[in-house]
């Protein structure tokens, strides 16, 4: 019966998650022992939902679970409950617990029962100290009931005993018990009881279910005919009884809790019914109410869209600007009346195809608050356990940029933040003995420059130990005694695998995996990463990056037929060369000459076995191209023009393909190869130490 | 009547349509439902390294599909593209996931309907012969058509040579 819940299953989770974070923002936002009932407001509201919607899905755990963690809250919001620290430290572990229950949830794995019920134990310790007439406070406000809808009955009335319980399916058909009380009341004088001894636990609770019943009694003089006929449209939907009692009013047989009318479930209109709701404590007789998934924080209207269907739309948006172009190009050769016409129409089409493809590529935009958004709590944490007080500062949270590369770029910033904590920062009286504040400050900034973003972690700690990482390259024989390296050729040192200063590894870093990790996981997303910093004024790690993966800007040359586009960020430059400049080295190939330095030659047609046009060296072009801090001259015949092209994945259908990083898609419909820089010259020092 | 009912989903079960093309002397066969599209000859952007099989990269709607030539695969003589060569875009699975891929062909012939009873099995054709690719062989219309299991034929070893050519070069 009812709809398969199962299949917004995967809503809820991204829903949770999502309402878990700002829950999360919101705790940290708290100042203990002063909190600002707005922001308690939010965090009730945030696990209220969950809650709401673990319990539609029939999650009952984490239901049961974050109702306890409700209660608390809302022991902090009435003022029953103190905000302490430990328990704000109990409220972050519920989120976490949560959280943890939910991914356990989603994976449909089990989860420690153990867990949840140590930490809902002492969530429940935590009310009852702080609420001693908790067990006491009342489940419901109690409100009275109906009051009697009256009409005047100037004829001898009958007094009617109606039974009304609804089936099963009435409220997903669209009936609402409270229009046919309202018809019912136009007959005479009504008096409505509902019962709600069937209303199950809040866990087993169907929401599309209506689980009341209710006793009416219709003093009216009406005939049973039109009374029975009120009941015509719930026919079928519900169950009736009508009976005639006789002209004295009989008390209810049972006393039930009588229930407002407010209370009567709407679950149609979750939404509207949810402020009404949380103006009051929670009970068990109002939960259906809590049917309505909220979304976390406050977001100006939004949707939720898979990103498969965002990069099918990215892809027919480029196929729709090849064809614009392929019908410019044929536009242009077209002669007669009206070409003129058809060329302004379709001037104007790409115009409008250009401004399609720019809001296209918008929509995979994010902004970076999203990989900003946990290290309040991370900085908290860490801070604590270590000691120092930090302030975390976080600027140009709006700064957009690609989904893929927002994903991938969290985990290297988790990195440099702790770092930045636990090395960085010195403990409170350190700092004061040095002359700064107590409290560090990490900076988290982001901001455009260009086609990139730059991301930059600084801190004003103790700064990077020069001396310190030097001795420790010399022990390990990375520098030799005699070399005096730059302070950045230092810096650098700090990205070796395996390199640690730290005397003692932490749990949190020192054990020299990490630096290597996140400048790999940034070059991988074709960024790099650049370090300034200061003894005993802090350190400043900048990161910059692509806006997006799926866009480069591309110099297209030729080889033969073959088109391939080179990444404009890897050419330092390009030149002819004569037949003079060129050496052999035996055996280990040519190089040229470039600003005094000599450069391997790689001859592209050679290298991808593609018949030439230049076969000499001075008839074709030499592109000076730089990867892994290494250059290389390709050969090639000649340079087509400069342009942003999209990139395709050649692996989805084919497979690697070395010295290549994809394809595009060029004007014409062809297809161009992208070269992978960096994996040319790997190739060739390969081949040279081959 | 209510005897034959149980029958007609299992012969339905049975019979699978087929996408008959002509390599050659040959005729082969594949799945129709593994069948993308069927498009003329046009050229073809090169992979550099790649098998020689491989012929290449087209654009298809917006993605990068291979085109694998299966004369060269089949080690048939080779002939010259022209303009009513025609190329199946066909879907492979395997372990890597889904794959489109285009085969060239001589021509293609006909859809048919192919009893699976009527496959006969490949015979032993002894080592030098590699019929990993071979699903069976059936008559149709007195000409026999070579059924090609196009996942073994090119799933995930696409950049591989075939077992015989490995075993004919190592010879």
């Amino acid at each position: 019966m009812g709809i398969d819940l199962a299949q917004f299953h995967q809503a809820f989770f991204e829903e949770s998650f999502e309402a878990l974070e700002s829950m999360e923002a919101a705790l940290l936002k708290l100042d203990v022992g002063a909190p600002d009932p707005e922001v308690i407001n939010t965090v009730f509201r945030v696990a209220h939902s969950i809650k709401g919607g673990a319990g539609m899905f029939n999650f009952a755990d984490i239901a049961s679970f974050t109702h306890t963690c409700e209660t608390l809250l809302d022991g902090v919001r009435a003022g029953r409950t103190h905000l302490t620290t430990s328990v704000m430290d109990l409220l972050l572990k519920s989120v976490d617990v949560m959280r943890e229950m939910l991914r356990a949830a989603q994976k449909k794995e089990s989860f420690d029962p153990q867990k949840v019920a140590d930490l809902q134990f002492d969530l429940e310790v935590a009310v009852a100290r702080n609420e001693p007439t908790a067990a006491a406070a009342p489940a419901a406000a109690p409100v009275p009931p109906a009051a009697p809808q009256t009409r005047p009955a100037e004829l001898p009335s009958t007094v009617w005993q109606l039974s009304v319980k609804p089936l099963e399916n009435m409220l997903s058909r669209g009936n609402e018990p409270l229009a046919l009380f309202a018809a019912l009341a136009e007959h005479g004088e009504l008096s409505v009881q509902a019962f709600i001894d069937e209303v199950p636990a809040l866990a087993e609770i169907d929401p599309h279910r209506c689980y009341l019943r209710w006793q009416l009694e219709l003093k009216s003089a009406a005939s049973e005919e039109e009374i029975a006929e009120t009941f015509d449209w719930v026919e079928g939907d519900c169950d009736y009884r009508i009976t005639r009692s006789g002209p004295l009013p009989a008390p209810a047989v049972a006393p039930p809790r009588p229930e407002a009318r407010a209370a009567a479930p709407a679950p149609e209109v979750p939404r509207a019914a949810a402020p009404a709701l949380e103006a009051a404590p929670v009970s068990r007789a109002q939960p259906r109410a809590e049917a309505g998934p909220a979304a976390g924080g406050g977001d100006a209207g939004s949707i939720r869209v898979a990103v498969g269907k965002i990069d099918e739309l990215i892809n027919t948006v480029g196929e729709v600007v090849i064809t614009q172009s392929m019908l410019a190009q044929l536009g242009a050769l077209v002669e007669g009346a009206s070409a003129e016409r058809l060329r302004s129409g379709l001037a104007q089409l790409e115009r409008n195809v250009r401004e399609l493809h720019e809001s296209v590529m918008r929509v995979r935009m994010l902004p970076i608050g999203f990989a900003f958004s946990r290290f309040p709590r991370l900085v908290r944490d860490v801070a604590q356990r270590l000691g120092k007080q930090i302030e975390l500062r976080l600027t140009g949270e709006q700064t957009e940029l690609d989904k893929t590369v927002l994903e991938r770029i969290g985990d290297p910033l988790v990195h440099l933040v702790r770092n930045s904590i636990d090395h960085g920062i010195e403990l409170p009286q350190e700092r004061l003995a040095a002359g700064k504040p107590a409290a560090g400050t990490v900076h988290l900034e982001a901001f455009h420059r260009g086609s990139a973003i730059i991301i930059e972690v600084s801190d004003d700690g103790r700064g990077l130990d020069c001396e310190r990482i030097l001795a420790k390259a010399r022990s390990r024989g990375l520098v030799g005694a005699g070399e005096t390296p730059s302070e950045e050729a230092i810096f650098e040192l700090i990205f070796l695998p395996g390199f640690s200063t730290a005397e003692q590894a932490t749990d949190l870093s020192g054990r020299g995996v990490g630096m290597d990790v996140v400048r790999r996981n940034i070059k991988s997303l074709g960024g790099k990463i650049d370090i300034r910093s200061e003894r005993g004024r802090g350190s400043r790690f900048t990161i910059s990056l692509p806006l997006t993966l799926a866009i480069v800007d591309g110099q297209s040359v030729c080889v033969g037929h073959e088109t391939y586009i080179v990444p404009l960020v890897s050419i330092v430059e390009s030149l002819q060369v004569k037949a003079s400049g060129v050496n052999r080295l035996s055996n280990a190939g040519e190089v040229i000459s470039f600003r005094g330095d000599y450069l391997p030659l790689l001859r592209l047609h050679e290298l991808f076995g593609v018949e030439a046009r230049a076969r000499a060296i001075h008839d074709g072009l030499v592109v000076v191209v730089e990867g892994d801090g290494q250059r290389v001259g390709l050969f090639v015949d000649d340079l087509r023009g400069q342009q942003q092209v999209v990139i395709k994945s050649l692996e989805t259908n084919y497979g690697q393909v070395p010295g290549i990083s994809g394809a595009t898609i060029l004007g014409d419909g062809s297809v161009a190869l992208i070269l992978d820089v960096p994996g040319l010259i790997r190739s060739t020092s390969r081949r040279e130490a081959a | 009547m209510n005897t034959q009912q149980p029958k007609s989903p299992a012969t339905e079960a049975a019979t699978h349509q087929v996408l008959t093309f002509v390599l050659g002397e040959e005729t082969y066969g594949v799945d129709i439902l593994r069948v993308q599209e069927i498009r003329g000859w046009s050229a073809v952007t090169k992979i550099p390294n790649s098998p020689p099989h491989v012929l290449g990269v087209l654009n298809l709607r917006g993605s990068i599909v291979p085109i694998v030539d299966l004369r060269k695969r089949f080690n048939l003589a080779q002939a010259e593209y022209t303009a009513v060569t025609v190329i199946i875009v066909l879907t492979v699975r395997s372990e890597a996931g889904r794959r489109d891929f285009g085969v060239v062909v001589d021509g293609v012939s006909d859809v048919v309907d192919v009893d699976a009873g009527a496959v006969k099995p490949t015979p032993d054709l002894g080592a030098r012969a590699a019929t990993d690719h071979i699903r069976g062989l059936v008559s149709i219309a007195e000409r026999m058509v070579v059924l090609l299991d196009i996942d073994r034929l090119i799933g995930a070893q696409m950049l591989e040579p075939l077992e015989s050519d490995a075993a004919a070069q190592a010879a």
